[in-house]
């Protein structure tokens, strides 16, 4: 996954210039988890901050280029739980998971798994935008210079690529070597989603992306997500329910590190076989 | 105030009353620090600034009696024992203080390190001057610079230390987070990420650091010692500003207390100078 030809490089640059809006598409194809092919599945997956339970016995099948979106009140474990699919967590002595994740057939949870490649195959974009103290360009050249060796054109071309997929291109193609810090709060979001789409991983974290941005940012990144899914396979946590709606195919509800509810983002929001789901949805609590 | 109902009068006009009184109290207490900074600042121009002429850059220590010296060898012997003292004790003390911030999250002897290089950090510099004195000069049979180094290091180590892990730690863990989620390799992450968001505040520790050993006498008393000729050998007793102080302020010959005066004053200009650059440095950070 990590070995990637300069062929292809080019054939995916071609298709980020192509897409235009398959938005449309995506939410034209209402079927149901079951049928679809399946990217991750979670199985009986625990976590623990020392002695803390927060999630307990997780499971869920995460569909292939499809938004699945986990909401729920503060501190139900939906960041949690999105952490564990980069395994980000191990950054901290004392938080450990177990149960399975099943990522293309293999379970990442394995010890033996090598976190380094994980990530560069799964990347993630946190709540608050995170650029680094270097240029708009080295940004998303660091990522890529990890596991790529690319020329310097290649590596402006990818730069350009990643830049104009995040949506971001026209207001800082002026400022390519201007320091990443100085751009504003939403196109510093967009920056770092740039940054992990320029590694080209295959499923991308999004954890709580919007929640630092004003409106006009957020429906911006909200049709970022929309053109990328095409492409990757989005997992997104969000405070905002009817961002959840807006954005994604699939809804989990979670409350009190326990997955309530998990199902079709229509059925989710509409008809939702659990009362707890409905009192979340229609504000009750939470 | 009066016109609004809902104020217990008695109650804000005390707190106003605390508030001056604590406000009055921090002014004294801050002209008292700087009344004796501006007076030893005062004296030391007095005395010294008449006696700093060009000569005193130039010539080297005079026998005593003669009128004709400066400071020169003891000058440049001060900036070889202090730059080569920084040569060692910066990169091992930057390399601890990232152990400690970086790796050492899990690790059961982190928090004996930070222990004992609090201890380290507060120890009498003539403590060190000695151990030094034991485990170098002795067993090399004579003083010298590189004893010398070595000493300030052991001073500057701590401090760095100190303020690399502080630093570090400064850096939001977000920004480790999204280097790592990348696929960085953990040293990658510390380079490349971490050290550039805490670049001017490690730069600053050396910076103290420096200007903190730039002044000791005490562990230079007991390995670089002195010397009264030109010498940039290291492995010999090498001049410095703060032994040649001490020496000539304490000598009769009225000469030699002229030139003590004249390298007081240049090691407080040189400190207060460094320290004036690390204030502005971290402001423009």
């Amino acid at each position: 996954m990590v070995e990637k030809s300069s062929n292809e490089t080019q054939q995916l640059s071609d298709k980020g210039f192509s897409v235009v809006s398959e938005g449309g598409l995506r939410a034209a194809s209402s079927k149901k988890l079951s049928e679809l092919p399946l990217k991750i599945q979670v199985k009986n997956l625990d976590f623990y901050y020392g002695n803390f339970h927060a999630l307990k016995s997780i499971n869920m099948d995460i569909a292939e280029r499809k938004v699945t979106a986990m909401i729920g009140p503060s501190g139900c474990g939906k960041s949690t739980l999105i952490r564990c699919f980069n395994r980000i967590y191990e950054l901290y002595p004392k938080q450990y998971a177990t149960g399975e994740i099943i990522l293309d057939g293999r379970n990442i949870l394995d010890p033996k798994e090598d976190l380094n490649l994980l990530r560069a195959q799964v990347g993630m974009v946190f709540q608050k935008p995170t650029p680094f103290p270097m240029s708009v360009y080295d940004n998303i050249a660091f990522g890529v210079k990890l596991y790529e060796n690319l020329s310097k054109s290649e590596m402006d071309e990818r730069v350009e690529w990643a830049l104009k997929k995040a949506a971001l291109w026209g207001e800082v193609q002026d400022k390519l070597q201007q320091i990443g810090t100085a751009l504003s709060g939403g196109q510093q979001q967009r920056l770092c989603i740039a940054r992990a789409i320029a590694v080209r991983p295959e499923v991308i974290l999004l954890d709580e992306p919007c929640s630092a941005l004003d409106p006009i940012s957020t429906a911006k990144v909200e049709e970022l997500i929309d053109e990328l899914v095409s492409d990757y396979t989005i997992l997104i946590v969000t405070h905002n329910m009817q961002q959840a709606a807006r954005v994604s195919d699939f809804t989990a509800f979670m409350y009190l590190g326990e997955l309530i509810e998990f199902d079709s983002t229509d059925k989710i929001f509409t008809n939702p076989s659990k009362k707890e789901t409905q009192d979340y949805i229609t504000g009750r609590f939470g | 105030m009066s016109n609004l109902k809902n104020i217990n009068v008695h109650l804000y006009q005390r707190r106003r009353v605390l508030n001056y009184t604590i406000l009055t109290l921090s002014i004294l207490t801050t002209i008292f620090g700087l009344f004796w900074l501006i007076w030893l600042l005062i004296t030391l121009f007095g005395h010294g600034f008449q006696y700093l002429d060009l000569s005193v850059f130039t010539k080297p220590t005079p026998p005593p009696g003669a009128t004709d010296g400066g400071l020169a060898n003891a000058i440049v012997g001060s900036l070889i024992i202090t730059f080569m003292g920084i040569l060692i004790g910066a990169p091992v003390g930057v390399m601890a203080g990232t152990f400690l911030s970086e790796y050492a999250l899990r690790s059961k002897v982190a928090p004996l390190i930070r222990f004992v290089n609090d201890v380290l950090l507060s120890a009498p510099s003539i403590i060190l001057g000695v151990f030094v004195y034991e485990v170098v000069v002795v067993p090399m049979g004579h003083f010298s610079g590189w004893a010398g180094s070595l000493a300030l290091a052991l001073i500057a180590l701590p401090i760095i230390v100190r303020t690399t892990e502080d630093m570090l730690k400064l850096v939001p863990n977000t920004m480790r987070e999204a280097a790592c989620a990348l696929g960085a390799p953990r040293w990658k992450v510390t380079v490349a990420i971490v050290y550039k968001a805490a670049k001017a505040g490690i730069l600053t520790g050396i910076l103290l650091a420096v200007a903190r050993i730039s002044g000791e006498t005490a562990p230079l008393l007991f390995t670089a010692l002195n010397n009264q000729f030109w010498t940039t050998s290291l492995n010999q007793p090498v001049a410095n500003l703060p032994v040649v102080i001490f020496q000539f302020a304490m000598s009769p010959y009225e000469e030699w207390q002229q030139l003590a005066w004249a390298g007081a004053l240049l090691i407080t200009i040189s400190v207060l100078v460094l320290n004036i650059i690390v204030r502005t440095f971290l402001r423009t950070k």
